[in-house]
């Protein structure tokens, strides 16, 4: 069952509606679970009861209008929202069974787990090697010959290795937006994590870009689980296997993909989709 | 109906255009009437000094004639003044910016923190003399030394250095620490390889400007009591030492029995300019060649 339905994925090219909904996924873990989630800032709640759970090896899409909390949701996954002064959670997220609050779970070691790619490309101002190499350096790798691996892999999986292969010790900040943006994700994938968080990683690039990205996506999800937000419902149609629905920090809706864009059950989500709002 | 009045807007058009280049003009005297009185003090300086300087002046000993007078212990003095005011004040400095501006919460105590290092900068020069001879020439008896003189400088300028270096710490896009802590990094080792790094070149710049306003100042100085006739030249930190604008200072003062001591004063004033301008032309070439990249 598993293998028709991955030569459905392979084969529906980009129509989300095409999808055979009743095709069984095939039987993968749950890497996270969100329980009861809640999240304030200073005195306004931005998440409010959420429970979801993501599966390894998939696409997770977050959408729903401006404000409604997804990028909230998101660095809540990875604790980077604990940045901001005056935020205060409630609930669980397991990870691979573990709660990532837990006192004993240190932030530091989720986030070489869990990779993020953010909004706007956002590259260190340093070269392309160093880059790439920023992560494992950080987490102790010293080795020349295996930093020089690491690079190179990485480039090569987020298919931008051709592209730069002369040019690793350029500053990154001459690599075009999409480029820059591809990069950002090869610096990820170097800290081999488990599960790739994008904030709406296409929406500062041009549609040719935002082509590439949302192919590469596809590529990755064969190794990891990707939550991605967007605002581009087409895209989500297009790249994600699951779509979850916010509105006002709650989740309204969260079913495969395929269903939310064919036949939703809340009217809101509806109503978001055919553009009647957000 | 219209509401502009094709006549009325003729009518003011005259007083409009005539208000515009009076206002030009304001400012464009305010600016010359700087620059003059500059160019002034230049000239003078320059009229007066310029044929003092020469290489024996730079490197030779003081003396009581004015023909064999040299300014080479003088320029030492300031010299060893920075080795001390330049790392004391980028240690210390740049440390209470990382922590004001990256560790501490945001509240009513670093706010008042703030305030009052903003309001130390304004402190006269005076005050930062009489604090240093409490403290370092008299209370921990370094006498007055030279390290007792740059200490009591790095408390002149640190909160200058402190507020220009949190400045370019500010300046650092937060998505580049974001990028860092994403990927498990420490707040330690986003400092030290992202933050750091990208904001040197801003507390590099504010550093020499504060070095440069150190050289130049006289009156905590005074106030510890360094001597103004010094024959000897100082050989490390612990030496009894004068600095340049000292030596203005006292050869202007005796100007008035021994003529030729304006020349001195006006040539040993043409060599700390130029000190100065070499220190500020640093600070331009560090800033615009590391134009921010980000
Ligand atoms: N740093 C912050 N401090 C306070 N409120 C915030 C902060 N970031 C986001 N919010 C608020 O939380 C809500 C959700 O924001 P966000 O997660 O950025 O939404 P989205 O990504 O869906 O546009 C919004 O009402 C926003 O104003
Ligand atoms: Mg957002």
């Amino acid at each position: 069952m598993g293998t028709l339905r991955e030569a459905v994925l392979k084969n529906e090219g980009y129509k989300a509606n095409d999808r055979l909904l009743e095709i069984p996924l095939p039987s993968k873990k749950v890497i996270y679970d969100i329980q009861h989630l809640n999240l304030w800032y200073g005195n306004t709640q931005a998440l409010k009861d959420v429970n979801l759970a993501v599966n390894e090896k998939e696409v997770t899409a977050i959408i729903g209008p401006s404000g409604c909390g997804k990028s909230t949701y998101l660095k809540t996954l990875n604790r980077m929202v604990e940045l901001v002064p005056d935020v205060r959670t409630t609930g669980t997220i397991m990870y691979r069974g573990k709660n990532i609050f837990d006192t004993s779970f240190k932030e530091e070691e989720l986030r070489t787990w869990v990779g993020m790619v953010f909004q706007k490309p956002n590259p260190f101002p340093k070269s392309i090697y160093e880059n790439i190499a920023y992560g494992p350096k950080i987490h102790g790798i010293r080795n020349k010959k295996l930093l020089d691996q690491i690079v190179e892999r990485s480039l090569r999986s987020a298919y931008i290795w051709d592209e730069v292969k002369d040019r690793l010790h350029d500053n990154a900040y001459g690599l075009s937006g999409g480029q820059q943006q591809r990069l950002c994700i090869a610096r990820c994938l170097a800290i081999e994590p488990d599960v790739i968080l994008m904030d709406e990683p296409t929406s500062a690039l041009d549609p040719k870009s935002t082509r590439k990205v949302e192919a590469l996506i596809q590529e990755l999800k064969k190794e990891f689980a990707i939550i991605i937000v967007t605002h581009n419902m087409q895209q989500a149609a297009r790249i994600s296997d699951r779509t979850a629905f916010f509105l006002n920090g709650e989740v309204v809706e969260y079913d495969k993909t395929g269903r939310i864009f064919s036949n939703p059950t809340d009217s809101r989500t509806e109503d978001y989709i055919s553009g009647r709002f957000g | 109906m219209k509401y502009m009045d094709a006549i009325q807007v003729q009518k003011r058009m005259r007083t409009r255009l005539i208000k515009n280049g009076v206002a030009k003009s304001l400012f464009f005297l305010s600016t010359i009437f700087g620059l003059f009185v500059l160019a002034i003090l230049l000239y003078r300086v320059l009229a007066q000094g310029i044929g003092w300087v020469n290489l024996d002046f730079i490197t030779g000993k003081l003396s009581t004639q004015p023909e064999r007078a040299g300014i080479m212990g003088a320029i030492l003095g300031t010299f060893w003044l920075m080795v001390v005011v330049g790392p004391v004040t980028m240690f210390l400095g740049v440390g209470t910016a990382i922590y004001l501006e990256l560790y501490a919460k945001k509240g009513r105590l670093s706010s008042f923190i703030q305030t009052n290092i903003s309001n130390l900068a304004g402190v006269p020069s005076i005050v930062y003399g009489i604090l240093g001879m409490t403290i370092f020439v008299r209370a921990l008896g370094f006498g007055n030394i030279i390290l007792a003189g740059g200490l009591t400088m790095s408390l002149l300028v640190l909160p200058i250095v402190i507020v220009s270096s949190q400045e370019a710490l500010r300046a650092i896009p937060q998505h580049l620490s974001e990028a860092s802590y994403g990927m498990g990094a420490t707040k330690w080792q986003t400092i030290k390889n992202i933050v750091l790094p990208a904001a040197l070149p801003g507390i590099l710049t504010g550093a020499i400007l504060s070095l440069s306003r150190a050289i130049g100042e006289t009156a905590p100085l005074v106030v510890i009591g360094i001597p103004a006739l010094l024959i000897p030249f100082p050989e490390g930190i612990f030496d009894n030492f004068t600095v340049l604008p000292m030596q203005i200072y006292y050869w202007t003062l005796d100007s008035t029995l021994t003529a030729e001591y304006a020349n001195l004063a006006a040539a040993t004033i043409v060599v700390l300019l130029l000190i100065l301008l070499i220190l500020n032309a640093a600070a331009i070439i560090i800033r615009s060649k590391f134009q921010k990249r980000y």
